[in-house]
Protein backbone atom coordinates (compact mmCIF):
# COMPACT_ATOMS: atom_id res chain seq x y z
CA UNK A 1 0.00 0.00 0.00
CA UNK A 2 2.76 2.26 0.73
CA UNK A 3 3.71 2.17 -3.29
CA UNK A 4 0.39 1.85 -4.41
CA UNK A 5 -0.81 4.97 -2.89
CA UNK A 6 1.32 7.60 -4.14
CA UNK A 7 0.72 6.16 -7.77
CA UNK A 8 -2.81 6.39 -7.63
CA UNK A 9 -2.93 10.19 -6.34
CA UNK A 10 -0.60 11.06 -8.90
CA UNK A 11 -2.19 8.82 -11.64
CA UNK A 12 -5.66 10.56 -10.62
CA UNK A 13 -3.90 14.09 -9.91
CA UNK A 14 -2.16 13.59 -13.44
CA UNK A 15 -5.21 12.66 -15.05
CA UNK A 16 -7.52 14.58 -14.26
CA UNK A 17 -5.58 18.06 -14.45
CA UNK A 18 -4.65 16.77 -18.26
CA UNK A 19 -8.44 15.91 -18.69
CA UNK A 20 -10.20 19.17 -17.26
CA UNK A 21 -8.40 21.02 -19.85
CA UNK A 22 -10.78 20.06 -22.74
CA UNK A 23 -14.02 20.00 -20.45
CA UNK A 24 -15.71 23.34 -19.83
CA UNK A 25 -17.81 22.49 -16.86
CA UNK A 26 -17.92 24.36 -13.61
CA UNK A 27 -17.58 20.92 -12.08
CA UNK A 28 -14.01 20.65 -13.76
CA UNK A 29 -13.52 24.20 -13.12
CA UNK A 30 -14.30 24.17 -9.39
CA UNK A 31 -11.80 20.98 -8.99
CA UNK A 32 -9.35 22.77 -11.10
CA UNK A 33 -9.08 25.92 -8.57
CA UNK A 34 -9.32 23.80 -5.94
CA UNK A 35 -6.00 21.93 -7.26
CA UNK A 36 -4.38 24.98 -7.53
CA UNK A 37 -4.83 25.87 -4.37
CA UNK A 38 -3.28 22.53 -2.82
CA UNK A 39 -0.35 22.90 -5.18
CA UNK A 40 0.06 26.09 -3.09
CA UNK A 41 0.11 24.69 -0.27
CA UNK A 42 2.31 21.82 -0.52
CA UNK A 43 4.58 24.68 -2.17
CA UNK A 44 4.60 26.07 1.13
CA UNK A 45 5.31 23.19 3.06
CA UNK A 46 8.24 22.36 0.89
CA UNK A 47 9.78 26.08 1.39
CA UNK A 48 9.51 25.03 5.29
CA UNK A 49 11.62 21.72 4.73
CA UNK A 50 13.85 23.75 2.80
CA UNK A 51 13.92 26.60 5.49
CA UNK A 52 14.67 23.29 8.33
CA UNK A 53 16.98 21.65 6.21
CA UNK A 54 19.13 25.07 5.84
CA UNK A 55 18.67 25.48 9.13
CA UNK A 56 19.92 22.06 10.02
CA UNK A 57 22.78 22.01 8.23
CA UNK A 58 24.00 24.89 9.02
CA UNK A 59 23.79 24.48 12.48
CA UNK A 60 25.61 21.21 12.52
CA UNK A 61 28.69 22.61 10.79
CA UNK A 62 28.29 25.48 13.88
CA UNK A 63 28.37 22.74 16.51
CA UNK A 64 30.86 20.91 14.84
CA UNK A 65 33.53 23.55 14.25
CA UNK A 66 33.82 22.17 10.99
CA UNK A 67 35.82 24.18 7.97
CA UNK A 68 34.10 27.79 7.35
CA UNK A 69 31.70 27.28 10.54
CA UNK A 70 32.25 31.36 10.63
CA UNK A 71 30.28 31.58 6.91
CA UNK A 72 27.44 29.04 8.99
CA UNK A 73 26.96 31.84 11.83
CA UNK A 74 26.71 34.29 8.80
CA UNK A 75 24.08 32.13 6.75
CA UNK A 76 22.26 31.38 10.52
CA UNK A 77 22.38 35.14 11.21
CA UNK A 78 21.19 36.42 7.93
CA UNK A 79 18.08 33.65 7.57
CA UNK A 80 16.61 34.79 11.28
CA UNK A 81 17.23 38.41 10.48
CA UNK A 82 14.94 38.22 8.05
CA UNK A 83 12.37 35.72 8.82
CA UNK A 84 12.13 38.20 11.88
CA UNK A 85 12.62 41.46 10.79
CA UNK A 86 10.12 41.23 7.92
CA UNK A 87 6.71 40.58 10.27
CA UNK A 88 8.34 42.85 12.78
CA UNK A 89 9.37 45.87 11.25
CA UNK A 90 7.31 45.12 7.63
CA UNK A 91 8.45 44.55 4.38
CA UNK A 92 7.89 48.36 2.79
CA UNK A 93 10.52 50.40 1.36
CA UNK A 94 12.72 51.76 3.96
CA UNK A 95 12.34 49.22 7.00
CA UNK A 96 15.17 47.61 7.78
CA UNK A 97 14.05 43.98 6.20
CA UNK A 98 14.68 46.44 2.63
CA UNK A 99 17.78 47.88 3.72
CA UNK A 100 19.14 44.74 4.26
CA UNK A 101 18.04 43.64 0.79
CA UNK A 102 19.03 47.02 -1.14
CA UNK A 103 22.27 47.48 0.55
CA UNK A 104 23.66 43.73 1.50
CA UNK A 105 21.96 41.37 -1.14
CA UNK A 106 21.89 43.51 -4.09
CA UNK A 107 25.27 44.26 -4.30
CA UNK A 108 26.18 40.91 -3.61
CA UNK A 109 23.79 39.12 -6.34
CA UNK A 110 25.24 42.37 -8.82
CA UNK A 111 28.77 41.48 -8.10
CA UNK A 112 28.10 38.03 -8.99
CA UNK A 113 26.41 38.27 -12.50
CA UNK A 114 28.80 41.39 -13.11
CA UNK A 115 32.42 38.50 -13.12
CA UNK A 116 30.31 36.81 -15.67
CA UNK A 117 32.07 39.73 -17.55
CA UNK A 118 34.97 38.99 -17.27
CA UNK A 119 35.11 35.39 -17.83
CA UNK A 120 32.92 35.81 -20.31
CA UNK A 121 35.72 38.14 -22.34
CA UNK A 122 38.49 35.62 -21.46
CA UNK A 123 36.55 32.92 -22.67
CA UNK A 124 35.55 34.56 -26.37
CA UNK A 125 39.02 35.44 -26.82
CA UNK A 126 40.15 31.57 -26.16
CA UNK A 127 37.20 30.07 -28.19
CA UNK A 128 36.41 31.91 -31.09
CA UNK A 129 39.26 30.86 -33.11
CA UNK A 130 38.68 30.24 -36.66
CA UNK A 131 40.37 26.16 -37.04
CA UNK A 132 37.65 25.07 -38.90
CA UNK A 133 34.83 25.90 -41.45
CA UNK A 134 31.50 25.44 -38.53
CA UNK A 135 34.40 27.43 -36.07
CA UNK A 136 34.39 30.60 -38.42
CA UNK A 137 30.57 30.68 -39.61
CA UNK A 138 30.01 30.93 -35.36
CA UNK A 139 33.05 33.22 -35.04
CA UNK A 140 31.50 35.29 -37.90
CA UNK A 141 27.81 34.99 -36.46
CA UNK A 142 28.81 35.87 -32.52
CA UNK A 143 30.25 39.02 -34.26
CA UNK A 144 27.28 40.02 -36.23
CA UNK A 145 24.65 39.46 -32.98
CA UNK A 146 27.62 41.23 -30.56
CA UNK A 147 27.81 44.33 -33.65
CA UNK A 148 24.34 45.06 -33.09
CA UNK A 149 24.68 46.12 -29.83
CA UNK A 150 27.25 48.90 -30.72
CA UNK A 151 26.84 51.80 -32.70
CA UNK A 152 28.28 51.56 -36.26
CA UNK A 153 27.28 54.71 -37.61
CA UNK A 154 25.88 53.72 -41.02
CA UNK A 155 25.99 50.45 -41.25
CA UNK A 156 24.44 49.96 -37.90
CA UNK A 157 20.91 49.81 -39.82
CA UNK A 158 22.20 46.67 -42.34
CA UNK A 159 23.83 44.80 -39.61
CA UNK A 160 20.66 45.01 -37.90
CA UNK A 161 18.37 43.66 -40.14
CA UNK A 162 21.78 40.75 -40.49
CA UNK A 163 21.41 40.02 -36.58
CA UNK A 164 17.36 40.04 -36.92
CA UNK A 165 17.70 37.95 -39.79
CA UNK A 166 20.13 35.36 -38.07
CA UNK A 167 17.92 35.32 -34.95
CA UNK A 168 14.40 35.32 -36.48
CA UNK A 169 15.80 32.33 -39.05
CA UNK A 170 18.58 29.98 -38.45
CA UNK A 171 18.82 30.49 -34.57
CA UNK A 172 14.79 30.09 -34.80
CA UNK A 173 14.92 27.11 -36.71
CA UNK A 174 17.25 25.48 -34.31
CA UNK A 175 15.61 26.72 -31.35
CA UNK A 176 12.18 25.54 -32.66
CA UNK A 177 13.77 22.03 -33.14
CA UNK A 178 15.17 22.09 -29.39
CA UNK A 179 11.88 22.75 -28.41
CA UNK A 180 9.50 20.39 -29.94
CA UNK A 181 12.06 18.03 -28.70
CA UNK A 182 11.52 19.31 -25.30
CA UNK A 183 8.09 18.98 -25.46
CA UNK A 184 7.86 15.69 -26.83
CA UNK A 185 10.24 14.77 -24.12
CA UNK A 186 7.86 16.33 -20.97
CA UNK A 187 4.77 14.37 -22.30
CA UNK A 188 6.72 11.17 -22.75
CA UNK A 189 7.86 12.14 -19.10
CA UNK A 190 4.74 13.01 -18.05
CA UNK A 191 2.82 9.79 -19.16
CA UNK A 192 5.37 7.74 -17.59
CA UNK A 193 4.65 9.13 -14.74
CA UNK A 194 0.65 8.75 -14.60
CA UNK A 195 0.95 5.66 -15.60
CA UNK A 196 3.51 4.55 -12.61
CA UNK A 197 6.37 3.29 -15.39
CA UNK A 198 8.54 6.16 -14.04
CA UNK A 199 9.06 6.47 -9.97
CA UNK A 200 11.42 8.27 -9.25
CA UNK A 201 9.54 10.90 -7.13
CA UNK A 202 9.17 8.20 -4.88
CA UNK A 203 12.65 7.68 -3.96
CA UNK A 204 13.84 4.26 -3.56
CA UNK A 205 12.07 1.41 -5.23
CA UNK B 1 57.55 32.66 -27.89
CA UNK B 2 56.99 34.80 -30.79
CA UNK B 3 55.10 37.75 -30.93
CA UNK B 4 51.79 36.60 -32.78
CA UNK B 5 52.49 33.26 -30.06
CA UNK B 6 51.75 36.03 -27.61
CA UNK B 7 48.64 37.53 -29.13
CA UNK B 8 47.06 34.13 -29.08
CA UNK B 9 48.00 33.26 -25.26
CA UNK B 10 47.54 36.17 -23.35
CA UNK B 11 47.25 35.45 -19.70
CA UNK B 12 43.65 36.02 -18.80
CA UNK B 13 44.34 38.53 -16.34
CA UNK B 14 45.41 41.30 -19.01
CA UNK B 15 42.07 40.26 -20.43
CA UNK B 16 40.56 40.96 -16.96
CA UNK B 17 42.74 44.29 -16.73
CA UNK B 18 41.55 45.87 -20.06
CA UNK B 19 37.92 44.59 -19.80
CA UNK B 20 38.06 46.50 -16.41
CA UNK B 21 39.51 49.70 -17.97
CA UNK B 22 36.88 49.56 -20.83
CA UNK B 23 34.37 49.81 -18.24
CA UNK B 24 35.62 52.21 -15.99
CA UNK B 25 36.46 54.85 -18.47
CA UNK B 26 32.82 55.46 -20.10
CA UNK B 27 31.23 55.44 -16.21
CA UNK B 28 34.20 58.48 -15.87
CA UNK B 29 34.24 60.05 -18.70
CA UNK B 30 30.33 59.14 -19.80
CA UNK B 31 29.34 59.82 -23.29
CA UNK B 32 26.32 59.17 -25.36
CA UNK B 33 25.76 56.31 -28.22
CA UNK B 34 23.31 56.39 -30.52
CA UNK B 35 20.46 53.63 -30.13
CA UNK B 36 19.09 51.79 -33.27
CA UNK B 37 15.11 51.16 -32.31
CA UNK B 38 13.92 47.83 -33.89
CA UNK B 39 10.70 46.54 -34.52
CA UNK B 40 10.05 44.18 -31.74
CA UNK B 41 10.38 47.01 -29.08
CA UNK B 42 8.54 49.69 -31.05
CA UNK B 43 5.28 47.05 -30.78
CA UNK B 44 5.66 47.52 -27.22
CA UNK B 45 5.65 50.87 -26.81
CA UNK B 46 3.53 50.95 -29.25
CA UNK B 47 0.63 49.21 -27.23
CA UNK B 48 1.26 50.50 -24.30
CA UNK B 49 0.64 54.06 -26.03
CA UNK B 50 -2.48 53.00 -27.65
CA UNK B 51 -4.14 52.15 -24.38
CA UNK B 52 -6.97 54.34 -22.83
CA UNK B 53 -7.06 56.02 -18.62
CA UNK B 54 -8.31 53.50 -17.04
CA UNK B 55 -7.29 50.32 -18.87
CA UNK B 56 -5.39 47.91 -17.22
CA UNK B 57 -1.70 46.88 -17.92
CA UNK B 58 -0.75 43.58 -16.16
CA UNK B 59 3.32 44.11 -15.65
CA UNK B 60 5.17 40.78 -14.38
CA UNK B 61 8.20 41.83 -12.90
CA UNK B 62 9.87 38.81 -12.11
CA UNK B 63 13.68 39.33 -11.94
CA UNK B 64 16.20 39.17 -9.37
CA UNK B 65 18.93 41.96 -8.30
CA UNK B 66 21.72 40.64 -10.61
CA UNK B 67 19.79 41.01 -13.60
CA UNK B 68 18.76 44.59 -12.19
CA UNK B 69 21.16 46.25 -14.30
CA UNK B 70 19.59 45.14 -17.84
CA UNK B 71 15.94 45.04 -17.29
CA UNK B 72 15.30 47.51 -14.11
CA UNK B 73 15.40 50.18 -16.68
CA UNK B 74 12.72 48.50 -18.70
CA UNK B 75 10.10 47.65 -15.94
CA UNK B 76 10.74 51.40 -15.17
CA UNK B 77 10.16 53.06 -18.51
CA UNK B 78 7.03 51.18 -18.82
CA UNK B 79 5.65 51.70 -15.31
CA UNK B 80 6.35 56.00 -16.07
CA UNK B 81 4.71 55.48 -19.19
CA UNK B 82 1.32 54.11 -17.65
CA UNK B 83 1.10 56.29 -14.73
CA UNK B 84 1.64 59.01 -17.34
CA UNK B 85 -0.88 58.14 -19.25
CA UNK B 86 -3.40 57.06 -15.97
CA UNK B 87 -3.36 53.54 -17.44
CA UNK B 88 -4.19 51.40 -13.95
CA UNK B 89 -1.65 48.60 -13.19
CA UNK B 90 -1.92 44.88 -11.74
CA UNK B 91 2.35 43.93 -10.37
CA UNK B 92 2.76 40.85 -9.96
CA UNK B 93 6.33 39.35 -8.60
CA UNK B 94 6.72 35.79 -9.30
CA UNK B 95 10.82 35.15 -8.75
CA UNK B 96 11.95 35.22 -5.23
CA UNK B 97 13.59 38.70 -5.13
CA UNK B 98 11.21 40.10 -7.56
CA UNK B 99 8.95 41.75 -3.97
CA UNK B 100 12.24 43.70 -3.28
CA UNK B 101 12.53 45.28 -7.12
CA UNK B 102 9.13 45.78 -7.33
CA UNK B 103 8.38 47.39 -4.56
CA UNK B 104 11.15 49.65 -4.66
CA UNK B 105 9.81 51.01 -8.23
CA UNK B 106 6.42 51.82 -6.67
CA UNK B 107 7.72 53.10 -3.97
CA UNK B 108 9.53 55.80 -6.37
CA UNK B 109 7.11 56.38 -8.80
CA UNK B 110 3.89 56.27 -6.89
CA UNK B 111 5.46 59.24 -5.22
CA UNK B 112 5.91 60.79 -8.23
CA UNK B 113 2.87 60.76 -10.06
CA UNK B 114 1.30 60.99 -6.76
CA UNK B 115 -0.69 57.48 -7.81
CA UNK B 116 -2.34 55.40 -4.83
CA UNK B 117 -2.25 51.99 -4.02
CA UNK B 118 -5.77 50.34 -4.91
CA UNK B 119 -6.91 53.08 -6.96
CA UNK B 120 -4.11 53.26 -9.37
CA UNK B 121 -2.43 50.10 -9.29
CA UNK B 122 -2.71 46.72 -7.34
CA UNK B 123 0.50 45.65 -6.61
CA UNK B 124 -0.10 41.48 -5.21
CA UNK B 125 3.16 40.65 -4.39
CA UNK B 126 4.90 36.84 -4.38
CA UNK B 127 3.41 33.37 -3.89
CA UNK B 128 5.66 29.84 -4.76
CA UNK B 129 5.38 28.05 -7.58
CA UNK B 130 5.18 30.49 -10.75
CA UNK B 131 3.59 28.51 -13.13
CA UNK B 132 0.27 27.37 -10.90
CA UNK B 133 0.56 31.44 -9.71
CA UNK B 134 0.20 32.13 -13.19
CA UNK B 135 -2.63 29.25 -14.31
CA UNK B 136 -4.35 31.10 -11.20
CA UNK B 137 -4.44 34.39 -12.12
CA UNK B 138 -6.20 32.76 -15.33
CA UNK B 139 -8.93 31.64 -13.09
CA UNK B 140 -9.44 34.56 -11.14
CA UNK B 141 -6.70 36.53 -9.38
CA UNK B 142 -7.71 36.27 -5.78
CA UNK B 143 -7.07 32.31 -6.27
CA UNK B 144 -2.91 33.13 -5.43
CA UNK B 145 -3.51 36.57 -4.01
CA UNK B 146 -6.75 36.85 -1.84
CA UNK B 147 -4.77 40.01 -0.24
CA UNK B 148 -2.36 42.35 -1.84
CA UNK B 149 1.35 42.43 -1.21
CA UNK B 150 0.28 45.28 2.07
CA UNK B 151 -2.08 42.44 3.15
CA UNK B 152 -5.28 44.15 1.87
CA UNK B 153 -8.33 42.16 0.59
CA UNK B 154 -8.72 42.10 -2.97
CA UNK B 155 -12.44 42.98 -2.89
CA UNK B 156 -12.20 45.61 -0.71
CA UNK B 157 -9.89 47.69 -3.41
CA UNK B 158 -11.54 50.54 -5.60
CA UNK B 159 -9.53 48.95 -8.86
CA UNK B 160 -10.05 45.29 -8.48
CA UNK B 161 -13.89 45.33 -8.36
CA UNK B 162 -14.90 43.74 -11.10
CA UNK B 163 -11.34 42.71 -11.96
CA UNK B 164 -11.60 38.87 -12.36
CA UNK B 165 -8.56 37.23 -14.47
CA UNK B 166 -6.74 38.33 -17.77
CA UNK B 167 -9.88 38.70 -19.50
CA UNK B 168 -9.81 42.36 -17.56
CA UNK B 169 -6.52 43.11 -18.21
CA UNK B 170 -5.66 44.43 -22.11
CA UNK B 171 -1.73 43.26 -21.95
CA UNK B 172 1.01 41.54 -19.65
CA UNK B 173 4.09 42.41 -19.99
CA UNK B 174 6.45 40.27 -18.70
CA UNK B 175 10.11 41.19 -17.13
CA UNK B 176 12.37 38.61 -16.42
CA UNK B 177 15.66 36.93 -15.90
CA UNK B 178 14.68 33.55 -15.77
CA UNK B 179 12.21 30.73 -17.37
CA UNK B 180 9.28 32.42 -15.10
CA UNK B 181 8.69 33.28 -18.94
CA UNK B 182 8.29 30.19 -20.51
CA UNK B 183 5.30 29.79 -17.99
CA UNK B 184 3.86 33.24 -19.56
CA UNK B 185 3.87 31.98 -22.93
CA UNK B 186 2.95 28.42 -21.71
CA UNK B 187 0.35 29.16 -19.56
CA UNK B 188 -0.71 32.86 -19.60
CA UNK B 189 -0.81 32.77 -23.64
CA UNK B 190 -1.29 29.00 -24.50
CA UNK B 191 -3.87 28.49 -21.98
CA UNK B 192 -5.64 31.97 -21.28
CA UNK B 193 -4.59 33.21 -24.95
CA UNK B 194 -3.44 36.76 -23.10
CA UNK B 195 -1.84 39.28 -24.86
CA UNK B 196 2.14 39.15 -24.11
CA UNK B 197 5.00 40.91 -24.01
CA UNK B 198 8.44 40.01 -22.72
CA UNK B 199 11.43 41.56 -21.32
CA UNK B 200 14.06 39.79 -21.35
CA UNK B 201 18.16 39.73 -20.14
CA UNK B 202 20.90 39.97 -23.01
CA UNK B 203 21.85 36.12 -23.13
CA UNK B 204 17.84 34.74 -22.93
CA UNK B 205 16.62 37.27 -26.10
CA UNK B 206 17.63 34.75 -29.09
CA UNK B 207 15.51 31.77 -27.37
CA UNK B 208 12.46 33.83 -27.56
CA UNK B 209 12.60 35.26 -31.26
CA UNK B 210 10.25 31.89 -32.01
CA UNK B 211 7.60 33.09 -29.60
CA UNK B 212 8.04 36.11 -31.38
CA UNK B 213 7.81 34.76 -34.87
CA UNK B 214 4.76 32.65 -34.09
CA UNK B 215 2.41 35.12 -32.32
CA UNK B 216 2.69 33.96 -29.07
CA UNK B 217 4.37 37.34 -27.87
CA UNK B 218 4.08 40.53 -29.71
CA UNK B 219 7.10 42.25 -28.69
CA UNK B 220 10.58 41.39 -27.49
CA UNK B 221 12.92 43.71 -25.85
CA UNK B 222 16.28 42.08 -25.31
CA UNK B 223 18.91 43.11 -22.23
CA UNK B 224 20.08 46.61 -22.01
CA UNK B 225 19.61 47.67 -25.53
CA UNK B 226 15.95 45.94 -25.57
CA UNK B 227 15.79 48.82 -22.59
CA UNK B 228 17.85 52.01 -24.06
CA UNK B 229 15.21 51.87 -27.30
CA UNK B 230 12.05 51.26 -24.84
CA UNK B 231 13.48 54.82 -23.53
CA UNK B 232 14.38 56.13 -26.84
CA UNK B 233 10.78 55.68 -27.55
CA UNK B 234 8.88 56.35 -24.66
CA UNK B 235 11.29 59.60 -23.13
CA UNK B 236 10.75 57.69 -20.06
CA UNK B 237 14.15 58.21 -18.01
CA UNK B 238 17.42 57.63 -19.62
CA UNK B 239 19.21 55.48 -17.22
CA UNK B 240 19.70 52.41 -19.77
CA UNK B 241 21.28 55.13 -22.73
CA UNK B 242 23.63 56.08 -20.37
CA UNK B 243 25.03 52.41 -19.54
CA UNK B 244 24.95 51.45 -23.28
CA UNK B 245 28.16 53.57 -23.39
CA UNK B 246 29.60 51.20 -20.97
CA UNK B 247 28.01 48.08 -22.64
CA UNK B 248 29.51 49.66 -26.41
CA UNK B 249 33.29 49.78 -24.93
CA UNK B 250 33.25 46.41 -23.18
CA UNK B 251 31.76 44.81 -26.50
CA UNK B 252 34.46 46.49 -28.58
CA UNK B 253 37.61 45.50 -26.51
CA UNK B 254 36.09 41.78 -26.62
CA UNK B 255 35.34 42.07 -30.45
CA UNK B 256 38.91 43.46 -30.56
CA UNK B 257 40.55 40.07 -28.51
CA UNK B 258 38.85 37.78 -30.66
CA UNK B 259 40.15 39.84 -33.39
CA UNK B 260 43.62 39.75 -31.77
CA UNK B 261 43.25 36.24 -30.97
CA UNK B 262 42.88 34.95 -34.88
CA UNK B 263 45.48 37.61 -36.47
CA UNK B 264 47.58 35.18 -33.53
CA UNK B 265 46.67 32.15 -34.64
CA UNK B 266 46.77 32.60 -38.30
CA UNK B 267 50.06 34.25 -38.54
CA UNK B 268 51.78 31.71 -36.26
CA UNK B 269 50.23 28.93 -38.73
CA UNK B 270 51.16 30.37 -41.60
CA UNK B 271 55.22 30.61 -40.05
CA UNK B 272 54.68 27.02 -39.20
CA UNK B 273 53.61 26.29 -42.40
CA UNK B 274 56.45 27.97 -44.19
Amino acid sequence: MRRQLPIIIVFVSGAFMAIQYFIPHDAGVFFYEYGLDWIIVIGIFAMLLGIWSLFKVQLDKVVKRSPGWGYSVVALGGLFFMLIGGPLWGIEEGTPFMKVFWYIYTPIQATMFSLLAFYIASAAYRAFRARTVLATILLLTAMVIMLRLIPLGPISGPNQKLATWILMVPSMAANRAILIGIGLGIVATCLKIILGIERAYMGRD
Amino acid sequence: MNFYERLMNLDRRWVYLVVGIAVIIPVLNPFRVPVYVTQEVKAIYDCVESLEPGDILFLAIDYDPQAMAEVHPMAKAIMRQCFAKDVKLIISALSQNGPGMAEQLISELSKEFGKKSGIDYCYLGYKPYFSIVILGMGQNFRIPFPTDYYGVPLDSLPMMRGVQNYDDVKVVIDISSGNITDYWIIYGNGRYNVKLAVGVTGVMTANYYPYLASGQIFGLMGGLKGASEYEVLSKQGDRAIKMMSIQTTAHIVIILFIVAGNIGYFMSRKKKIK
